[in-house]
């Protein structure tokens, strides 16, 4: 019987588009084979899928199971280990610089190709100034994305919206980069930046000459980019709370607005501060939208509207000319971008917890 | 308490932001989209699809299509292997940290993935500036994308079809490659598109591993252009071309690259909406069947 069930389920044509498993269907079949008898098995047999699975693992039969096992896991260990191998790779061709500078190299301010002295500080300013621009602008109106999407929008129109903002991460960031320099520069030039100047130009952030290619325009832009990330995790920060929250505030005769402040947004704040450090994260690595909007400029000054550098819009930058101790130190300013990754996706991983599989993967690219 | 009118009056004033802020995000999309559509448009034609640089960027598609091509071929085995790993046989603690190195790995930053295979390919192996090192490097950012999707998807498949199956007498390994994976099928096939839009848009590990070229190139230790190198070099200044020619043609390519990406995008949506909604259904009458008998 056993056997004879075991032929039949082979037979299924799982391939097929057909579900294989609809337990109606099984049972009859089942029943039908046994009716048959043995008589049917030779013919099922022969008449078996003959490209279904690997002929070795066929002929382990249930060996192959072990075998299965562990070859997959090591596919998947084994990328593993790659990545750790390259970082190991990485580091190594980065020693030149580590040894010459110490960490002499985090603080220094020259970035000097014809006297062969490198120092990591302007571009390190540069990367911190331009994220919190991100942050700063990004975060608000993320997190009113994800109000809305979870508490405010009727129904029909979540799936579709929440798809439309999606699609921001699915452009290319070069795109965006682009689109910057060709869209936002004008704006920038002539509107918003003079008034800036007029009405906060006594403040250090905004002194100096409107030119459209700047920390404000790297920042404006990391802002756009990091909101579908931080919208669509907060989303599911929002959702996970449970409804007897918010029934419990309406039923006190809260507001729709005083329910979400008071019971929804403080049970689900460790979930949207999660998914604030992860575009934060996104913020750090984003490379070629910066590097062509930020003016390249080794200047370390705290008005947005000077151009700057941050450490990958540095690497894109300088790439193509480097080379010798040079290109040692850009590697090394390659490690400590990936160090400084690596701790804050842990961290936000840590955080968010499970939260974190809505994080869309269709990025344009970091 | 405060009066319900004022109270009132700020809920409606905060529901206002919230739409405020979406319309926001938006404005954005839309300009992107407008302005990449009516600055393309005017530049496309056969020439400009066919010809190498000067007057087009054939070069430069085709360079990413055998990048891209490449990189499905390393990446899209690999992380379709992974996805079963953590799935099936994850429930332990090998499975736990790949699972929680393959997130960490998704959302690193790409332009160190470049670092990375620079290191070992173009430095270490010496390959040089190569389509194989650009395709590595794609596959690396591949990897973790496909293999969480793949994740997702085998995770929907109802425990009850395993049980089915193994209470057939159905090894584990011929449970797991048919009824498993053929169920979560369409799941799989969504997270390689997928994986296969974000690599075509990659720009930043490209202008490390792959360079740039001018020319039409097909050996695979050569470098080679790529649409997102060339609207970077382009846009930058990087060419010989006159600067308004070099943005046209970045526009251009510009164009090309979102209709490539987007329709992927676009049609896996419309792909795992149908599928949902299948499943749905399917569910449904599975349960009512079950109710049905017992």
């Amino acid at each position: 019987m056993m056997l004879t069930s075991r032929n039949t389920f082979n037979h299924q044509p799982s391939g097929r588009g057909q579900d294989p498993i609809a337990p109606g269907k099984r049972r009859c079949g089942g029943i039908h084979a046994t009716k048959q008898g043995t008589g049917d098995e030779a013919r099922d047999k022969s008449a078996r899928h003959p490209k279904a699975v690997p002929s070795v693992l066929k002929r382990l039969g249930r060996k192959g199971d072990r075998v299965f096992v562990y070859l997959v896991g090591m596919v998947a260990l084994s990328t593993l280990a790659l990545v750790w191998v390259l970082v190991a790779m990485m580091v190594t061709d980065s020693l030149e610089s580590i040894e010459e500078f110490g960490f002499g190299f985090l603080t220094g301010r020259t970035w000097d190709e014809t006297k062969d002295i490198y120092g990591a500080l302007p571009f390190i300013f540069g990367t911190l100034m331009t994220s919190a621009i991100a942050v700063a602008v990004g975060v608000p109106v993320s997190i009113g994305i994800a109000i809305y999407l979870s508490e405010l929008a009727p129904t029909w129109i979540r799936e579709p919206l929440s798809f439309v903002i999606e699609l921001l991460a699915a452009i290319p960031s070069v795109i965006y980069g682009l689109w910057a320099m060709g869209a936002l520069r004008p704006i920038l030039v002539n509107s918003v930046e003079p008034w800036l100047i007029k009405w906060f130009g006594w403040t250090p952030f905004f002194e100096g000459t409107p030119q459209g290619l700047d920390k404000l325009a790297a920042g404006l832009i990391l802002a756009i980019m990091i909101i579908p990330t931080v919208a669509s995790v907060s989303k599911e920060a929002l959702r996970a709370v449970p409804d007897s929250q918010r029934e419990a505030a309406l039923s006190l005769g809260a507001t729709r607005y005083e329910t979400t402040r008071m019971a929804v947004l403080s049970y689900a704040r460790s979930g949207i501060f999660g998914a604030c450090v992860l575009g934060l994260g996104r913020a750090f690595g984003e490379t070629m939208a910066v590097t062509m909007t930020i003016g390249n400029s080794n200047l370390i000054s705290w008005s947005l509207i000077d151009p700057g550098q941050t450490m990958a819009s540095l690497i894109a930058n300088k790439w193509g000319e480097a080379a010798g101790l040079h290109r040692a130190a850009l590697i090394e300013i390659g490690v400590v971008l990936f160090v400084i990754a690596l701790l804050i996706n842990i961290f936000a991983r840590l955080m968010v917890g499970r939260v974190m599989k809505s994080v869309p993967t269709t990025g344009g690219g970091l | 308490m405060r009066g319900y009118k004022l109270r009132k009056r700020i809920d409606t004033i905060a529901s206002l932001l919230a739409i405020g802020c979406v319309l926001a995000a938006l404005v954005p999309l839309v300009s992107i989209l407008w302005e990449v559509v009516s600055n393309g448009v005017a530049v496309l034609s056969w020439d400009f699809l066919t010809n190498r640089t000067a007057t087009g960027i054939g070069n430069a598609i085709l360079g990413s299509l055998q990048l891209v091509m490449y990189a499905s071929f390393m990446g899209l085995p690999v992380g379709i292997l992974t996805g079963i790993y953590i799935s099936e046989f994850g429930s332990n603690k090998v499975g736990s940290t790949v699972r929680f190195f393959n997130d960490v790995m998704a959302n690193f930053p790409s332009i160190v993935v470049g670092l990375l295979v620079y290191a070992a390919i173009v430095a270490y192996l010496n390959v040089g500036f190569s389509i194989v090192a650009g395709s590595a490097a794609l596959a690396i950012i591949m990897i973790p994308i496909v293999a969480s999707t793949t994740e997702e998807s085998l995770k929907m498949v109802p425990n009850s079809l395993r049980e089915g199956a193994l209470a057939l007498g159905v090894p584990r390994w011929k449970t797991v490659m048919k009824v498993v994976l053929s169920n979560g099928r369409s799941g799989v096939i969504t997270g390689a598109l997928l994986a296969i839009a974000r690599s075509a848009g990659e720009t930043a590990p490209l202008i490390l591993t792959a360079l740039f070229s001018t020319f039409w190139t097909t050996s695979l230790t050569e470098p080679t252009a790529a649409l997102p190198t060339l609207i970077f070099n382009y846009a930058m200044g990087n060419s010989q071309l006159t600067v308004d020619e070099a943005m046209r043609q970045a526009w251009g390519a510009a164009l090309v690259l979102i209709i490539l990406v987007l329709s992927l995008n676009v049609s896996v949506r419309l792909l795992s909406v149908r599928r949902f909604k299948k499943r749905g259904k399917e569910a449904k009458t599975w349960r009512a069947k079950l109710s049905l008998r017992s």
